[in-house]
């Protein structure tokens, strides 16, 4: 068998140009999941049967003279958050256990139109509501690099199918940081888009003002092909930008000529790992060399947002998830009254992590306590993006880590949840900015595993971003360069 | 119950109720909440059919079910009657926002209700009632539908049922919630008022309002206070008020319950109660151990809804006339008071068009509203042909045809379409000449020697009772073809004559 294609661009133009079998191409990734996905466990579904018949189709259509679309024969693997038309759909939560969507999420279609192929479901911290995927009811995801370590999160699988090889391209969903961490700690590129550019019908909410789907995959350009397929305006989803998708491909080989970043100063001292921090540093010489402007910036309302994040996000959750109540799909526990029902099935189903939000929210939002948690939150908010407009007043792109430190060990934070929210503190400020943001790999730590550089944008700044993405990604060390 | 209801008002405007015990008087004070569902033809925030009746869950989909992943999106039509109905209601159309009302129940798909919270979209209106009275409204706001359970087996009701149904077909039905302000006072006036706002919301096609299937619904926050006294009272939410007539009953039964309550030094509770129609009671609800609290905040999954001023400024120029207006036009074109009962009863009825239709074509106003109050409260009444009704009246005017024989000839009317000439020479009424009448009054004087005597001698009590008797003979000798006056008339030139 001659060598495949790895990049999804790649792949697709094999398969297009009729070169290779969407069907080979998806064998040899079933055959890379055979592998090692029992030490990864970066699926709760792997879909072999569904994909090779979609696979098949691809094949068909080429056979036939026809064009499947830029995504053509590309395996790709879904975040298990992303209904699936009759395909169970868990958010790796026992309450969804068994549940069947009947329908497709925007971004499924979107991808299935475009010729991908969907590979399978992947774990996430129940209903994305973690940094590590230890927060999955079925399992942690292990990092590939180190199964030692945790792969991030909450899209922990997502990032490990990529970084493992078992698909060129995923998607996740990011509320705090969830496509961004972990693709940082797994040493992929992953991609938050601005709020609204790609459609959240069908995405199991977590916290609806924040929620975004975006791409993983090995390169910069994969995501924005990836991007490119799953943005447009939606009208299913009343917050999606009114806007057909932008044309990043295009773009990538501009360079950053005359572009002026900012190193985020709030994001670079105290709490940020010193090699981590040097990385940051060391990409922002590369663009530098490359023709930006270097510059330091500072948004000091990023301070807060953490502590905004963790009450306007579970104040939000604490909505989402009422429905779960037992009434009219997933688990059940039989009890006298309805109310009785209603507690014991949501006490069985629900983990620990995604009960302490939906305490920590429904009590930001009580009566009495709604103005100075929950109202003050918003406030923040509001700073927040205010203190990001004035810093992209002199500058057209920002930088910083993506995550504090590399990928931790299984354990090391799951007794403290505050040490595990902060893992969130670089990427959270995007989300509640509204605005797009990527972590792009560029070399390793101190402990040789990789480290993310994020790039942060205004909104709908992709573009430009993807424009810094590329000299980053072009400029970056490989992992077994030594940290110096 | 030992208080007593009067219909006294004070100042013209008040109504009380008097304390049998103690004397004092009581004043009621009542602010009615409205829920509608307005008439699209698809629900809130899908496009499911917006039916009453079907087969139970089948128009769902993932959005009304509330299914993991799905997002609501806002239907235009909602907006549009909303806001049509807003206008009809004087209110001001103000930048809104969809909120989110957190509370469980299992008739709810997605634990909570999307509604209006802070930012309503309708604010600051009035209603005129028939009577003048004007009540204020706070503030008319959408809202989306529950679906409905069903207990089963057991005592049939929530506690204590083998299981539940739930039927999901309503939820996300779109509904207006009308909150008025506390200016009603008496049970009769919250009624007129329920009356009036069911015209407007049929006047602008944003409801059909029907209570008996639910497409309207009203609880009534009822207080009492000492007339005179300027702060409210506590007050009961009244529920389960499923006909006008419960309404009326509840309120009036809720009234007098907080009265003795006070006058016995109790207090009110601030509660919601539900009315017993068998009973002709009000019930305290279920208590819960805690307040409700239902969390609020802004729906993030929808966009603000900001209607620009040339929409509200369409609306307006699309309005169609409404009751108040109707009524002016018809008491100026019939030559009467707007608040006459006839009046309020022809637009009520939407016959007010061929009222005017009929005046127009140069009937009798009094005579024509007089038909329309008593004898048109049938099917098919709007078809009548104005020409017809306008020279029935002219007949009846002119002394051809009886009250009795008129009545009769617009019921055919209305059935047959014919021409009220062609009926009433098919029928056989013809005027009755004066002599032909005396004769038969004489006659029948000349059967009933004693009768008569009573008659000429009598009290006016008495007199009174055997007028009836002597016209219903003159009416059965004649089948109802002498005319009642003219009969009258020949009994009193009698009796003159025989004193």
């Amino acid at each position: 068998m001659p060598d495949l294609p790895t990049t999804a661009l790649d792949i697709a133009a094999a398969v297009r140009a009729g070169e290779v079998s969407a069907v080979e191409v998806l064998d040899a990734h079933l055959a890379a999941i055979d592998a090692r996905e029992g030490e990864i466990n970066a699926f709760n579904l792997v879909l072999a049967d569904e994909a090779r018949a979609a696979a098949a189709a691809v094949d068909a259509r080429v056979a036939a003279g026809e064009d499947p679309g830029p995504l053509a024969g590309v395996p790709l693997a879904l975040k298990d958050n992303l209904c699936t038309r009759g395909v169970p759909t868990t958010c790796s939560s026992r309450i969804l256990e068994g549940w069947r969507p009947p329908y497709d999420a925007t971004v499924v279609q979107r991808v299935a139109a475009a010729g991908a192929v969907a590979i399978g479901k992947t774990n996430l911290d129940e209903f994305a509501m973690g940094s590590s995927t230890e927060n999955s009811a079925f399992g942690p995801t292990r990092n590939p690099r180190d199964t030692a370590r945790v792969p991030g999160g909450s899209s922990g699988g997502s990032a490990a199918a990529v970084a493992a090889g078992f698909a060129p391209i995923s998607l996740g969903s990011d509320t705090g940081g969830s496509i961004r961490q972990p693709a940082a700690l797994c040493g992929v590129v992953g991609v938050k888009p601005t709020y609204g550019l790609v459609s959240r019908y069908g995405l199991v909410a977590f916290a609806s003002s924040l929620d975004q789907i975006g791409p993983f995959s090995t390169t910069v350009a994969d995501s924005a092909l990836l991007l490119e397929a799953i943005a447009g305006h939606d009208h299913r989803d009343s917050t999606s930008i009114d806007q057909a998708a932008p044309s990043l491909l295009d773009v990538l080989d501009r360079g950053v000529e005359g572009l002026r970043i900012g190193l985020v100063t709030e994001l670079m001292g105290e709490g940020i790992a010193p090699d981590v921090a040097a990385r940051v540093r060391q990409a922002a010489e590369a663009l530098s060399a490359a023709g930006a402007t270097i510059g330091e910036v500072s948004v000091p309302a990023a301070s807060y947002g953490l502590s905004a994040y963790y009450l306007i996000a579970p104040a939000e959750a604490s909505s989402n998830l009422a429905r779960y109540d037992g009434v009219r799909y997933g688990m059940r526990v039989d009890a006298p009254t309805t109310a009785e029902m209603n507690t014991a099935t949501r006490t069985a189903g629900f983990g620990d992590e995604v009960k302490r939000r939906i305490m920590l929210g429904t009590y930001a939002l009580s009566a009495g306590y709604y103005d100075a948690y929950y109202g003050k939150a918003l406030k923040v908010r509001t700073l927040i993006m205010r203190d990001f407009e004035a810093a992209y007043e002199n500058f057209d792109l920002l930088l910083s880590p993506t995550s504090p430190t590399t990928a931790f060990r299984f354990g090391d934070k799951t007794d403290d949840p505050l040490s595990m929210y902060l893992n969130d503190i670089c990427t959270i400020p995007t989300n509640l900015a509204g605005h797009p943001a990527m972590s792009v790999p560029f070399g390793g730590g101190a402990d040789g595993m990789p480290v993310g550089v994020q790039l942060l944008a205004p909104a709908l700044g992709e573009a430009t971003m993807f424009r810094a993405a590329a000299v980053v990604e072009a400029a970056a060390p490989s992992l077994e360069e030594a940290y110096a | 119950m030992s208080a007593n209801l009067t219909h006294e008002p004070i100042e013209g405007e008040h109504f009380t109720v008097t304390s049998e015990s103690t004397g004092d008087v009581w004043e009621i004070v009542v602010g009615l909440e409205v829920h509608c569902e307005l008439a699209t033809a698809t629900k809130l925030f899908c496009s499911c059919p917006n039916m009453f009746g079907d087969e139970p869950n089948t128009n769902v989909c993932p959005v009304c079910l509330g299914l993991p992943g799905s997002l609501p999106v806002l239907n235009h039509q909602v907006v549009e009657l909303a806001m049509r109905l807003g206008r009809a209601l004087n209110c001001s159309v103000e930048p809104s926002v969809f909120a989110r009302k957190n509370y469980f129940y299992p008739d709810m798909p997605k634990d909570y209700q999307v509604s209006q919270f802070d930012r309503p979209i309708n604010v600051d209106g009035w209603l005129d009632l028939p009577d003048g009275t004007r009540v204020g409204i706070e503030r008319a706001h959408i809202e989306e539908d529950t679906g409905k359970n069903s207990h089963a087996g057991g005592s049939g009701r929530i506690h204590g049922a083998d299981y539940s149904l739930v039927d999901y077909n309503r939820a996300g039905v779109p509904l207006v919630e009308i909150v008025g302000r506390p200016h009603i006072r008496h049970p009769e006036q919250a009624k007129a008022y329920i009356d009036e706002l069911r015209a407007i919301l049929l006047a602008t096609g944003a409801s059909d309002a029907k209570m008996e299937e639910g497409s309207l619904r009203v609880d009534a926050n009822v207080s009492v206070r000492r007339v005179g006294d300027t702060e409210l009272g506590k007050r009961c939410e009244v529920k389960n008020l499923n006909s006008l007539r419960s309404l009326g009953r509840a309120i009036e039964y809720e009234a007098r319950r907080q009265v003795d309550l006070l006058e016995t030094g109790e207090r009110v509770k601030q509660e919601t109660r539900h009315w017993d129609e068998g009973a002709g009671r009000t019930r305290p609800g279920r208590s819960k151990e805690e307040a409700e609290d239902y969390r609020y905040f802004q729906e993030p999954d929808l966009v603000p809804l900001a209607p620009s001023a040339e929409w509200v400024t369409a609306i307006d120029a699309a309005m169609p006339s409404l009751p108040a207006a109707r009524r002016v036009a018809l008491a100026e074109a019939a030559g009467v008071e707007p608040t006459e009962t006839a009046v309020v009863v022809a637009v009520q009825r939407d016959l007010d068009a061929l009222a005017l239709a009929a005046i127009a074509a140069g009937g009798d106003g009094t005579r024509v509203l007089l038909h329309v109050e008593h004898n048109l409260a049938v099917d098919g009444a709007e078809s009548l042909d104005p020409a017809h009704f306008a020279q029935l009246v002219t007949l009846e005017v002119a002394g051809q045809l009886t009250a009795t024989q008129a009545k009769t000839v617009l019921g055919d009317m209305v059935e047959s379409g014919k021409a009220p000439e062609v009926i009433a020479a098919e029928r056989g009424f013809e005027a009755m000449d004066t002599s032909e009448l005396e004769g038969i009054v004489d006659g029948i004087i000349a059967e009933s020697p004693d009768e008569w005597a009573d008659y000429c001698g009598g009290d006016d009590k008495r007199r009174g009772k055997l007028q009836g008797f002597f016209v219903g003979k003159v009416m059965k000798a004649t089948k109802g073809q002498a005319d009642g006056k003219a009969v009258n008339a020949v009994l009193d030139a009698r009796r003159a004559a025989s004193s």
